[in-house]
């Protein structure tokens, strides 16, 4: 294989999967308006269809008309804002968050005889990389620095504040999402993320079910990541105004909310590939060995993409259901709770390891994992540590307590 | 305020029980609830398209409409009852000696301006003769103040657009006339 033709697919593959994350961000953003709508007893959009016609199509030109009016909209630059940290920051929290897809698979492989290779062609921009998991990770801290730089240039203290709250929540959160990473690791012995399906695929247990514990902080703390509900404390609008993003407009505003979009995507297919089993499903997909027609690529292709919809869906459907955390609750769950429980999910999924013939993936050590599970959740919650209750009580004598005056 | 102060009533938060503690089943609990929203039925509509159903339109407080007798004349008999039992201060009523012999005056000018209008129904309640009533059209529009300012010829035309959908109050009422 020249390096011409791997260049070439290479680019094919990129202009997927840029333009099939921008797509489907612009997309999911109708999806989740449709979504908050109904949620509210409302119809959402459906107006925009085709222009200068009757016809609505459910309100599909949402996005167009949306990405219409952000372009044309006037990009104010503030005097006040050190203008080339403002200018920059968007652009580095849209790289940042674009780039992560180079190392994720969109599917599995489809087969190479019908395009003039021997090999199957792997769905991934960059297949084979071993350091997968760690070049996310890398990225998608990267992505802070966007915020944080965003929210200092705007020399505007809400902007500055939304960004101080971002950069400790990802500090605080990457810990327990790194440690819901490790078990996965720990278990299928690689860092790349093709290996992680295929172990999945060829045991037939997801990692979700052998190692449930993992599970639930590493989906918690991806939603801290993403920024989502009930974790947007970067930017609620009751107190922030809009958190780092106060001063951008226009083209760069889009660029900060295409960014968060595609973390909730990135988020939902690092939860798809690490937890669900990414392309697998049971009696219907194969393992990873084995040869895919077309038929069986699409199949898995397909299987994947609604398993990341689904996760999406969920993600959506949590954001109207959950109040926003405090910020000291939100400190907490990552310290008190999601940290803990993730380095027992860790020893739990080491013994499992060593001990079992199949690395955890036979009954047993799956019925273990999920003992540790309730038991470790159960734990927590009877000592809880959530509890921040700092309301005012009787014989509290700092309540109306005459001010000392100062001096 | 102090803590001891015996005027101040102390409310503990409820304890949260293992369930509250336990965090996931609240939160199944919630996504339950938004789930349940998420299918039922909307209570918003395509507005243009689709009308809001009026459960009521006899008792519904819309635009004003001015009642015809069965010859086709004015109801209203100028007593200025409705003027002065409107809390807007929007009813403005010219009245002159009436040409008919079964009364002494009709409204030769009568104005309400819309936009003062509350739709409080007090006019329609003070009417003696049932001249006046408030009919179901809601979503009335002008472009300028001026044509706000309902006369005494649109307000018979009301009559006759919403005379059919909605029969005269007074009669199903046990009015008057
Ligand atoms: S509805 Fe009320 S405010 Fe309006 S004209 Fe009648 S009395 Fe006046
Ligand atoms: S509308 Fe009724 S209350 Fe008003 S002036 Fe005429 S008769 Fe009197």
């Amino acid at each position: 294989m020249s390096l011409t033709t791997q260049t070439i697919e290479a680019l094919i593959k990129l202009a997927i999967v840029a333009g099939g994350v921008m797509t489907a961000a612009m997309y999911l953003v109708l999806v989740e308006r449709k979504m908050a709508g109904w949620i509210q007893g409302r119809l959402g959009p459906n107006r925009v269809g085709i222009p200068l016609t009757k016809i609505r199509l459910f309100g599909l030109g949402q996005p167009v008309a949306d990405a219409l009016k952000l372009i044309l909209k006037e990009d104010v630059t503030p005097a006040h804002v050190n203008r080339r940290i403002y200018n920059l920051a968007p652009l580095i929290i849209m790289t940042a968050a674009v780039s992560v897809f180079a190392v994720i698979p969109f599917g599995s492989i489809i087969p190479g005889e019908g395009l003039g290779r021997e090999n199957p062609i792997p769905l991934v921009v960059a297949p084979g990389i071993d350091v997968g998991m760690i070049f996310v990770f890398a990225l998608s801290s990267i992505a802070v620095y966007g915020v944080i730089l965003g929210g200092w240039a705007s020399n505007n203290k809400y902007s500055f504040l939304g960004a101080l709250r971002s950069s400790a929540q990802m500090i605080a959160y990457e810990l327990p999402l790194g440690l819901g990473l490790l078990g996965v690791v720990l278990a299928t012995g690689s860092l790349q993320l093709e290996k992680v399906i295929g172990v999945q695929a060829d045991t037939g247990i997801w990692f979700a079910l052998s190692q449930p514990l993992g599970f639930v902080v590493f989906v918690v703390a991806a939603f801290a990541e993403a920024a989502r509900l009930p974790f947007d404390l970067t930017e609620c609008e009751q107190e922030l105004v809009a958190g780092f993003h106060t001063e951008y407009s226009g083209m760069r505003l889009v660029l900060f909310l295409t960014a968060e979009f595609i973390h909730m995507i990135t988020a939902a297919f690092l939860i798809v590939i690490l937890f669900l089993g990414g392309w697998h499903f049971w009696g219907l997909t194969g393992g990873s060995e084995d040869a895919v027609t077309w038929l069986g690529a699409i199949v898995r292709i397909v299987v994947f993409m609604i398993k990341i919809l689904a996760v999406i869906l969920f993600f959506m459907l949590v954001r109207w259901s959950w109040p926003r955390f405090r910020f000291d609750q939100l400190m907490n769950l990552a310290w008190k709770m999601m940290l803990p429980l993730g380095i027992v999910n860790l020893i739990a999924v080491a013994i499992a390891v060593e001990m079992s013939a199949s690395a955890g993936a036979s009954l047993p050590w799956i019925v273990y994992g999920w003992i540790v599970a309730v038991v470790a959740w159960m734990v927590t919650a009877v000592c809880s540590p959530l509890m921040t209750d700092n309301t005012a009580r009787v014989g509290d004598a700092t309540v109306g307590a005459p001010l000392e005056k100062a001096g | 305020m102090r803590h001891d102060d015996p005027a101040v009533t102390w409310v503990e938060e409820p304890k949260l029980g293992l369930a509250g503690k336990m965090y996931l089943p609240l939160f199944v609990q919630g996504l339950a609830v938004t789930t349940k929203h998420l299918v039922s039925r909307k209570v918003t509509i395509s507005f243009p398209e689709e009308r809001p159903e009026i459960g009521n339109p006899l008792i519904y407080r819309g635009v004003h409409r001015f009642n015809k007798d069965d010859q086709g004349r004015v109801k209203c008999v100028a007593c200025f009852l409705c003027a002065t039992a409107c809390p807007a201060h929007c009813i403005d009523i010219v009245g002159i000696e009436s040409p008919w012999p079964d009364r002494e005056k009709y409204p030769e000018s009568f104005q309400i301006d819309e936009l003062r209008c509350i739709f409080c129904g007090m006019c329609e309640e003070a009417c003696p003769v049932d001249a006046i009533e408030l009919t179901s059209l809601f979503d009335l529009t002008g472009r300028s103040r001026e044509e706000m300012i309902f006369d005494k010829e649109k307000l018979l035309s009301v009559y006759d657009q919403t005379k059919d959908a909605e029969p005269m109050k007074s009669k199903s009422l046990g009015g008057t006339v």
